[in-house]
């Protein structure tokens, strides 16, 4: 019989080492012959840990959520079960791309990783010429998805025109905004993924090395991410002769310590390199001057676990999906007071009000959706009347918003809005880079005028609306740029509680 | 994570220094193999640091300082990590932190006064479904409550 629990950190958090071990304590007992597979997550959080069990047919029924006190049932089958976990209705309507093999395989084992389609992405590319594999990725309509959406092909070809003797793939895995955790599931779930993505990168630029920047708070992720790049060095996957091409390309991990900021792209070369995390004025760009002054291409994690499957299936089938200037697919992180959270990937286009009512059920509490924020603590706070918004870059621009690193964070109608603009100050307070004083000096102000709103100060709003103009337009990165967005969506959509407590004092 | 660990000789910071050199920016390296091993970034690693990579005592301490990671003095037997981001507070999370700090008596960053717990803040765990969430020596925790809450202090001898 073989059995799969999640590794994940979200299942661990809600007890699946437990589960595990108690399944292989209850099989030893009984005299079963279990194998228990550590997978990464279907990404169905609320029903972790959820334990597939594979018959002889190759079906995996779902269990789910798992506790220890349910395992004896687990194994003499009597547990009700959630049927073929592929079936399960938030999992079937999505496209899984990128996530194609999360959840599925066994995470370290390379044999199982290519059995599902890994590995041939790269054959491909090793024998395309640097030039092809850059209008590949081109072709494809691939944009960032760490945020600001650049057109990867575009990158790549700035640091493939660049001549020098060393030249570096860099993976953002830094993953700081609240409501997102795609680059965390895939580290987790499918970690060769992201090696094969970076392997293409190296050869399409002339990069040799690589480093993944991954924050200390994902212990689970730095593990399995060392284990993985062992294993793809012993499997020739990386090291001098990738798969026997004769090119080079090796990679390394290293662990962020605890800064937003290094999110950014010039901040985290500068921590990659030792130094302060503080931004660099741009230019020169990263492509062109980036890790130790060499041309560099900073990607973020899916941008980079993408390019197998864009290898694999073509670049036509990958922009096939999505919605205008925004191509393929894209994991949405659906995030706090939901009634379904989890990670659900689909082409780019899904109206905002179909993801949050329909895939993720409304809220957990049960009462009404008050708002809505996309793309992390700098994206803007959204109420209903936007919600037919259709997931996708320029479409959420249009409404002053972004979808950033596409983590949407529900709140109920509990939620104080002057509260969650206060807090979104003083986080940019706790962690800029200090650099700029609109951004330094601006969001400590802002906390404090915010207070002064909610003491009934008749001035403060407009204070507050001039400070923001000052960060948005003083500010080199987007920490104080964007501040402003939570700040001020939260004053202009939701007034009533900034004048509550107005009306209290008067 | 120990207060009662002696401090360190430069013959035992040496090695975890000289480990990381032939890396490509080896300071951040070298800092966390320091913390992992002693809690803190003893005061007397930043000359042995900056002798080994040939920069100033004040390059390094600026990079200590800078990152939320690194501590200058030792925590407490335990740390305790509450993630203070928008999802966990959507989910009830802010009134929870403010419980925990209120029933340990101390803000954010404080060591109880027995120096069994530290309690830090942390700005999301990758959680953000299945919060509130919080981190306990290392270990993951999502969904916490009031009395999943009060079982971790309980553990960690509050
Ligand atoms: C304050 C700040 C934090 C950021 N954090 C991240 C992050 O955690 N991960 C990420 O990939 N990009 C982050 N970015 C965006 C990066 O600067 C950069 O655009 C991105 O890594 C480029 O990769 P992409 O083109 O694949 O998206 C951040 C930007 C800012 C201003
Ligand atoms: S806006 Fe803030 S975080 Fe960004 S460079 Fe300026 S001071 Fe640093
Ligand atoms: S230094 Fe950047 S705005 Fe003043
Ligand atoms: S916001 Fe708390 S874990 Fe992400």
């Amino acid at each position: 019989m073989k059995i799969y629990v999640p590794l994940d950190s979200a299942a661990k958090a809600l007890g699946a080492d437990a589960v595990a071990e108690a399944i292989r304590d209850a099989a030893q007992a009984g005299g079963k012959d279990v194998q228990i597979v550590r997978n990464g997550s279907r990404g169905m959080i609320w029903l972790e840990p959820l334990v597939e069990i594979e018959h002889d047919d190759g079906v995996r029924l779902a269990y789910g959520p798992v506790s220890v006190a349910d395992v004896p049932a687990l194994l003499d089958g009597s547990a009700e079960t959630l049927g073929p976990v592929e079936e399960i209705p938030f999992f079937a309507r999505q496209t899984r791309l990128t996530f194609a093999r999360c959840g599925v395989i066994d995470p370290l084992d390379i044999a199982d990783y290519e059995a599902h389609g890994g590995l041939s992405g790269l054959r491909r590319a090793i024998a395309m010429t640097p030039a092809d594999i850059v209008q590949e990725v081109t072709d494809s309509g691939l944009r960032g998805r760490g945020g600001a959406g650049f057109p990867t092909g575009i990158k790549w070809k700035t640091v493939h025109d660049t001549p020098a003797g060393q030249k570096y793939i860099i993976c953002n895995a830094d993953e700081g905004d609240s409501g997102t955790f795609a680059d965390r599931m895939i580290m987790e779930g499918d970690p060769f993924t992201l090696i094969e993505g970076m392997a293409i990168a190296g050869l399409a630029v002339g990069a040799t090395r690589g480093y993944v920047y991954l924050r200390s708070e994902y212990p689970v992720a730095i593990e399995v991410m060392n284990a993985a790049v062992e294993a793809a060095r012993a499997a020739g996957m990386l090291g001098d002769d990738v798969l026997g091409s004769g090119r080079a390309f090796d990679m390394e991990i290293r662990v962020g310590a605890g800064a937003y900021v290094c999110g950014e792209e010039t901040s985290l070369l500068n921590s990659l390199e030792g130094k302060r995390g503080v931004v660099r004025a741009k230019p020169p760009l990263p492509a062109i001057e980036g890790f130790l002054g060499r041309p560099t291409v900073v990607n973020n994690v899916i941008s980079l676990a993408t390019v197998p499957v864009i290898f694999e299936r073509g670049a036509a089938h990958y922009a096939d999906f999505g919605l205008g200037r925004s191509k393929g697919t894209t994991p949405v992180q659906i995030a706090g007071n939901v009634k379904y959270g989890g990670l659900f990937e689909t082409a780019f286009g899904m109206p905002l009000r179909e993801l949050i009512d329909d895939v993720a059920g409304g809220t957990a509490s049960g009462r009404p959706v008050k708002a809505v924020q996309v793309g992390g603590p700098l994206g803007a706070y959204m109420p209903r009347s936007t919600f037919d918004t259709p997931f996708a870059y320029e479409e959420f621009d249009g409404q002053g918003g972004l979808i950033g690193h596409a983590g949407v964070v529900v709140f109920d109608d509990s939620v104080d809005m002057l509260k969650m603009a206060r807090f979104a100050m003083e986080f940019c307070a706790v962690e800029s880079c200090g650099k700029c004083t609109p951004c330094r000096i601006g969001a400590v102000r802002g906390v404090e005028t915010i207070d002064r709103i909610a003491e009934g100060d008749a001035d403060a709003p407009e204070l507050l609306g001039d400070l923001c103009e000052t960060m948005t337009d003083g500010s080199l990165c987007a920490l104080g740029g964007l501040t402003p967005y939570p700040v001020m969506s939260a004053l202009r959509h939701f007034p009533d509680d900034f004048a509550r407590s107005r009306e209290a004092a008067e | 994570m120990r207060q009662d660990l002696p401090q360190p000789t430069a013959g035992e910071m040496q090695p975890l220094i000289e480990r990381h050199l032939q890396k490509e920016g080896p300071l951040l390296p070298i800092l966390h193999s320091l913390q992992e091993a002693f809690g803190h970034i003893p005061q007397a690693a930043v000359s042995l640091i900056a002798d080994a990579l040939n920069i100033t005592r004040a390059e390094v301490h600026g990079v200590v300082s800078f990152y939320h990671d690194f501590r200058d003095v030792p925590a407490g037997r335990h740390v305790v990590k509450i993630c203070r981001a928008e999802a966990c507070q959507s989910m009830g999370g802010a009134a929870l932190a403010d419980a925990a700090l209120e029933r340990l008596g101390v803000a954010w960053h404080g060591t109880t006064a027995d120096g069994a717990i530290t309690i830090e803040p942390v700005y999301c765990l990758g959680l953000c479904a299945c919060g509130p969430a919080a981190m306990v020596d290392g270990e993951l925790v999502g969904r916490v409550d009031a009395e999943r809450l009060d079982t971790i202090l309980k553990e960690a001898g509050a």
